[in-house]
């Protein structure tokens, strides 16, 4: 089977005023694959993936998907003196391409949250269907004389669906914040799907979940990128659940990727060992 | 309870209300204070829930509703008073250069669509701000539009701080009921349609809300505009009401009066509103009034305390009571409904106390 690139991230560095978040990231995903970033805490896992969903602009680099230039920025305005960061003239004088984060979900690309972000006035099932608003076609007119009458059930069918999938009918008009934890993050995913992705992003799916909700989910993760045709990007600590479904594993320390290979690979890398995994082991 | 039924249920009320209204109508004086209170409570009923669109169900803390209400009053009267008075109402302006009229319907969409089309306009820089500084900037804009409506120099069409009068008005509390009750139909199919949903997911969350593909500065303007759309339909209605406008009404006060009946009725909740708006408008006018009577005596007892004013000392004491210990209002963010009301009675007869779950906040 021939590669075919779903997400490339170039030289991206990420610079907070003076501290560098994401120091020359480079990495790419191919359709179908699981990657897997891991790395310390402050390693800059979030603030990478707030770049390619378009939450911040990057101080520098540029991100593709599917070989389309989706960002790119250069050092700008304070940014210029400020920058410590590698290649600066890499992208000076090319136009910065800023989209919002609705933009970058519209092209495919959805996420979950590290820090459950659920709506948190509304139940289970309108999290979902909320969802689906922008698979729209019609607009403010025809939705509030309810012309729009086939897409409103096709939405509401749909979003039924991926409640059964993720198995939450039993919840489903519960309020979604008064879900348990492990809950929550399932209706995170469901809700993410919903958008219909081609890439998911997820921000540490199993963070205070127990060993038995982690093995659920490690084959639930599975299931889902072959039942969507998905391409999964993930941070996690989890290193069970990172080895076992991990195509391929990039590795960060400091905001700079270290290490990239298979669990085999990364399980022996004396580096990765030193940096994250010997502590992880520790602690 | 199927939604055919609870359609049904809610167009019988709506006939039985209305029927309601006119019989009363015939019977009681029409100079009785029910009819004040029914008619300015309607009106203000319509721009509450207008507030509450963008407030409670958008997130978004906006103070403009007296500017848009202006813009709506003044739209309204100027195309609808009649060319015969247009030289005595405007004269010392000759006669003004608006030589037209319009019909009543039409000069009050009118002045929604220009309440609108200010809000698209000043929606892309202000929206941008955060909560408290959206809030200064558009109670900022409305202290503009009047001070700019005062203009002399523009005179010629808003009549300067002059009173603009002579415009038809309306007789009947059916027709303020009528009017705001379709306006308000209109907000409520907003509101359960996907974009009140999109709405509601800005305010529960921004960042998620975008995550899930919401354009945010296309759904707050939305939200803006069409909210400052009905708040200039209720300024049209309240100009009606008024039968004479003047640009020094629409004070910041209004404002605060109407975000009042907001949160008091509950902030997001569309009945809460309706409801508060008419209690709010029968105690300032009607039953708190004695409160302003210096000379009031129970039985030989001279009531002390009492003076001009003291009405609004007691309205200060209960808004900060609301805001203390009732924060959620009357409704919190739940409806009023014929299913509640069937539920409510159920429950009580087949003896369960049990509440059922449904709080649907923090
Ligand atoms: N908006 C911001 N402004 C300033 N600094 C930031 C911002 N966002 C992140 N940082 C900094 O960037 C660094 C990386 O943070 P990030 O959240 O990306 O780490 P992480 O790898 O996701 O860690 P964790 O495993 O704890 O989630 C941290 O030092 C953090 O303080
Ligand atoms: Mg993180």
């Amino acid at each position: 089977m021939s590669k075919e690139n779903v997400l490339k991230v170039e030289n991206v560095t990420m610079q907070f005023g003076g501290v560098i978040a994401v120091d020359n990231m480079n990495l790419e995903v191919d359709k179908g694959e699981i990657v897997s970033l891991i790395g310390p805490n402050g390693a800059g896992k979030t603030t990478a993936f707030n770049v390619i969903t378009g939450v911040y602009a990057p101080t520098n680099g540029a991100v593709y998907y599917k070989g389309n230039k989706i960002i790119q920025n250069y050092p700008q305005g304070k940014m210029k003196k400020l920058y410590r960061g590698e290649n600066p003239m890499t992208y000076t004088g090319q136009h910065a391409v800023a989209p919002t984060p609705d933009k970058i979900t519209r092209l495919g690309i959805a996420r979950t949250f590290q820090n459950i972000r659920l709506f948190k006035s509304q139940t289970v099932f309108e999290n979902i269907l909320i969802a689906k608003h922008m698979l729209r076609t019609s607009n403010i007119f025809t939705a509030t004389f309810r012309l729009n009458g086939k897409e409103e059930a096709r939405m509401r069918r749909e979003s039924e669906e991926l409640l059964h999938l993720m198995e939450l009918d039993d919840v489903r008009d519960e309020l979604a914040t008064s879900l348990p934890y492990g809950k929550q993050r399932h209706l995170e995913i469901a809700r993410a799907l919903a958008t219909k992705p081609e890439l998911l992003l997820l921000d540490e799916p199993a963070a205070g979940m127990n060993p038995q909700e982690t093995l659920e989910l490690t084959q639930f993760i599975g299931r889902i990128r072959d039942e969507f045709g998905l391409t999964i990007f993930m941070i996690e600590h989890h290193m069970d659940l990172v080895m076992e479904i991990s195509d391929r594993i990039y590795v960060l320390d400091f905001g700079k990727p270290i290490a990239e290979g298979t669990p085999e690979e990364i399980r022996n890398n004396p580096r990765v060992i030193e940096a994250y995994l010997g502590g992880a082991q520790n602690e | 309870m199927s939604t055919k039924k609870k359609n049904a249920w809610n167009v019988g009320l709506i006939a039985a209300l209305l029927i309601l209204l006119f019989l009363l109508e015939q019977t009681l004086p029409s100079s009785s204070m029910l009819f004040t209170v029914l008619k300015k409570g309607a009106i203000y009923a319509l721009v509450a829930v207008s507030m509450n669109l963008l407030n409670g169900f958008t997130g978004l803390f906006s103070l403009g509703q007296a500017g848009f209400m202006l813009l709506g009053a003044y739209t309204y009267a100027i195309l609808t008073i009649p060319m015969e008075s247009r030289n005595s109402v405007y004269q010392y302006f000759d006669g003004g250069i608006i030589q037209f009229t319009l019909p009543i319907p039409v000069a009050l969409i009118a002045g929604g669509i220009a309440a609108a089309v200010f809000a698209y306009l000043i929606g892309l820089p202000v929206l941008r701000l955060k909560s408290d500084y959206l809030a200064i900037a558009t109670l900022g804009f409305a202290e503009i539009i009047r001070a700019v409506f005062q203009w002399d120099k523009l005179g010629p069409v808003t009549n300067g701080s002059n009173l603009l009068r002579n415009f038809p008005s309306f007789r009947s509390v059916v027709f303020p009921f009528v009017v705001a009750g379709i306006c308000i139909a209109l907000i409520v199919m907003l509101i359960n349609s996907t974009y009140g949903r999109a709405f509601k997911a800005i305010r529960d969350d921004e960042i998620a809300a975008e995550a899930m593909g919401i354009n945010l500065a296309h759904h707050k303007r939305l939200a803006f505009v069409i909210s400052s759309f009905f708040a200039g339909i209720s300024g049209g209605l309240l100009a009606m009401y008024q039968t004479t406008i003047q640009a020094s009404m629409f004070k910041s006060a209004m404002t605060y009066e109407i975000l009042l009946i907001v949160v008091i009725g509950g902030i997001g909740s569309v009945t809460g509103s309706c409801i508060s708006s008419f209690l709010f408008i029968a105690c300032s006018e009607w039953w708190l009034r004695f409160l302003d009577n210096e000379n009031l005596y129970i039985g030989g007892f001279h009531v002390p305390f009492l003076r001009p004013g003291f009405r609004k000392v007691v309205f200060a004491v209960v808004i900060m009571a609301v805001v203390l210990f009732y924060r959620q209002g009357i409704m919190g963010t739940k409806e009023f409904s014929v299913e509640g009301i069937a539920d409510f009675f159920k429950r009580k007869f087949s003896g369960k106390k049990e509440k059922k779950g449904g709080v649907s906040h923090e």
